[in-house]
């Protein structure tokens, strides 16, 4: 176990999201083209490459970048070739141009998604995508790599789920009366899963410091709730950590600890 | 005399103008494809325009329709539709059986397609505050708008408004009270509507014509769980959906687009509807009852090939395309996407109301189902003609399995039905060894 440990988490979560691809293109009805996943990896990894290049860093390599790859592919669909791409790049280059405080601000792949859904209107999620059964294993899954790993920052998640679901659980099963039954459906949704075990959880744009973590999830998950629930749009969840992030900074700045390390 | 609820259905926004939604529960157990609810959502950024199909069966007055609305709607935002067009946008997106003639493998330039196409039989595929304290039930509105009397409802509390209905002489199912909680806690309003037999007998028509509300909303569903109550066993519910770019899908759903374009058995050219509905069941259960099918997607200016002539302009604007100006055409289509989504629910499976979104997705979608005309010469007439037989019962015996996939039907009976032999197809003796174990 502690072997296991000791490898870089994003080495699990890059084969746990490969795996998720591979299986989403082959059981499911993914509406995702081979050409736009390919398309997608050289967008997202050329960009990666000519900013190493041009701004001469050493210590980045190419694993967070197939990691945003990943992760774009899994969430954004297109009905044309080009915007996976771009939105890969654009989300890419924020690493390096949107650095207040001298690190990156946003996850990439959240705001490839935010500028995919926003600047195409041929874009959309499919948060239906994995249906219920392969949505429950995959929960599984990432519960065991979250428990093997039990890397440093991913209470994040934990924070998140408790906080999300006990919002849905006061206002919508106790104040509204809906039946229990409809939180746990909240959970069948893959899209729930991605987001709270590989967007919110990505340590290098969510505060340093524990309370800053707790104040962070809180906030995603208040605003996913208003953006799902009270303003109805479709992706609550992903415009929650949009926006929530951008009080990253001033977290860090109440509460500061030292910076993350890969 | 108790009216009986039949019907029941919602949506809600809170802060912002008219909102609702419905959906029809049909009590009678009949066949699936007799009775199943039909849908038609017209739907443009938040304008929404919902047409119900009432295939009520029983005495009229015995009818009655609830509808959970967010706000008092005004008379001219309620309007009675046409039957005749939801069979007009039904036939049109039908799932469809198409024929080829297989062509003379001797005279290989002399081939014309012939396409006979098949469809699928599905047979019909305000006044003023009043308030009874005691229960905190206020009657909004009361219009009469064609054959139906109109009452619009505001509640406080749920036990409130169940012992109102039952008081004035509707038949509440066991568990109404706490399915019409969620929607009273949104402080939602609750649309009546009975049967006014007078005027229905005025219309000179022996069915209910569908009722058809416009209004605003940014939220784009479509509320299942309140007919859910007083239901036995699955339902099955048709909604088409008319927007002006994209498909539609449910997002709260997993939605899977049923196996299209196989090539099945020529013999069920006189069986197509029993295959389709035992392809649907099939894949229902497949899903275990938690999957939405789309089974059609495309452009409402043409098809190809057509099931029913694409829909005309008038006809989609009396279900509510707001937006088509007479000029809307541009080359090959208008500005109307329809989408057909299928769904099979129960209590359990469907926990929540369907809630939809319009993606970017412009890629046609139809069932489709192919029969191929064997080619009736001899294998003697020349050598392409006895390659040709050769492949030909390769073919029949691919025919024979996609429909034992599709259907769950025995293969054997299948072979059977196609004629087919093991002793005389090549194929099989090849594989002698495939039947053994079975």
């Amino acid at each position: 176990m502690r072997k296991i440990a000791t490898i870089d988490t994003r080495f699990w979560q890059l084969g746990i999201m490969a795996g998720l691809l591979l299986s989403g293109v082959m059981l499911r009805d993914f509406s995702l083209l081979a050409s736009q996943i390919g398309l997608t990896f050289i967008g997202g990894l050329l960009t990666q490459a000519i900013f190493i290049k041009f701004l001469k860093i050493t210590q980045y390599g190419f694993l967070s970048a197939t990691i945003t790859c990943l992760g774009l592919c899994l969430l954004l669909r297109s009905s044309n070739l080009w915007v996976h791409p771009i939105v890969a790049s654009l989300a890419i280059a924020s690493k390096f141009t949107l650095r207040p405080c001298g690190r990156h601000l946003f996850n990439p792949a959240n705001l490839g998604v935010i500028l995919g859904l926003s600047l195409f209107p041929e874009t959309w999620i499919t948060n239906g995508q994995w249906g219920a059964d392969l949505t429950t294993a995959l929960w599984l899954i990432a519960a065991g790599f979250f428990v093997a790993n039990n890397a440093k920052r991913l209470d994040i998640t934990l924070y998140f789920l408790i906080i999300y679901t006990t919002t849905l659980f006061i206002i919508r099963i106790l104040w509204y009366g809906y039946p229990l039954a409809v939180l746990f459906h909240q959970f069948q949704n893959g899209a729930l899963l991605l987001f709270a075990f590989f967007m919110i959880s990505d340590p290098m744009t969510i505060p340093h410091q524990r309370v800053g973590r707790f104040i962070h999830a809180f906030l995603v998950a208040i605003l996913s709730y208003i953006f799902q629930y009270w303003l109805y749009w479709n992706q609550g969840i992903i415009w929650g950590l949009f926006f929530a992030t951008f009080f990253v900074p001033l977290w860090n700045i109440l509460f500061p600890a030292a910076d993350y390390k890969w | 005399m108790f009216k009986t609820i039949l019907f029941l259905f919602i949506v809600f926004i809170p802060q912002l103008s008219q909102a609702f939604c419905g959906f029809y529960v049909a009590k009678a157990d009949v066949s699936l494809y007799n009775q199943a609810s039909q849908v038609v959502i017209v739907r443009k950024e938040d304008k929404t325009v919902l047409s119900l199909m009432n295939d009520y069966q029983g005495d009229l007055k015995d009818f009655a329709l609830v509808i959970p609305v967010a706000e008092v709607l005004k008379k001219e935002q309620i309007h009675i539709g046409d039957n005749k067009l939801f069979k007009r946008l039904d036939n049109f997106t039908a799932p469809r059986l198409v024929e080829y003639h297989d062509k003379n493998p001797c005279q290989r330039f002399k081939y014309k397609m012939k396409n006979i196409l098949v469809k699928s039989d599905r047979e019909s595929a305000a006044a003023p505050m009043k308030e009874k304290d005691s229960l905190g039930v206020t009657v909004e509105a009361e219009y009469t708008i064609g054959e139906y009397d109109i009452v619009i409802l505001s509640a406080r509390e749920s036990d409130g408004l169940e012992t109102w209905l039952k008081q004035n002489g509707y038949k509440m199912p066991l568990g109404a009270s706490a399915a019409l909680k969620p929607y009273i806690k949104q402080d939602m309003k609750f649309f009546v509507a009975k049967v006014n037999l007078k005027e229905q007998n005025q219309t000179g028509l022996k069915f209910l014509r569908p009722l058809q509300f416009a209004f605003q909303s940014e939220k784009f569903m479509l509320p299942i769980r309140l007919g859910m109550i007083n239901a036995k066993g699955a339902q099955d519910l048709l909604v088409y959906v008319l927007t002006e770019k994209g498909r539609v899908e449910v997002s709260n759903y997993q939605t899977v687009k049923l196996p299209s374009n196989m090539d099945i058995p020529v013999y069920i050219k006189d069986d197509f509807a029993h295959f389709y509905k035992s392809l649907f069941d099939n894949q229902v259960k497949k899903y275990n009852l938690r999957a939405v099918f789309t089974e059609y997607f495309w452009n409402m200016g043409w098809c190809d090939p057509c099931a029913a002539n694409p829909l005309s302009v008038s006809e989609l604007k009396k279900l509510g395309v707001f937006w088509l100006g007479s000029s809307s055409t541009n080359g090959r289509g208008i500005p109307v996407q329809v989408t057909r989504l299928h769904v099979r629910y129960t209590p359990d499976t469907f926990p929540e109301d369907l809630m939809f979104q319009e993606t970017g997705d412009t890629q046609n979608f139809q069932g489709r189902y192919v029969l191929r005309h064997p080619w009736t010469g001899s294998p003697e007439q020349c050598d392409a003609a006895k390659d040709y037989f050769k492949n030909l019962a390769e073919r029949h015996e691919r025919e024979s399995s996609v429909l034992a996939k599709l259907t769950g039907w025995d293969l054997n009976q299948i072979r059977h039905k196609m004629n087919l032999t093991n002793d005389n197809s090549s194929t099989t003796s090849e594989k002698w060894w495939k039947n053994i174990w079975e």
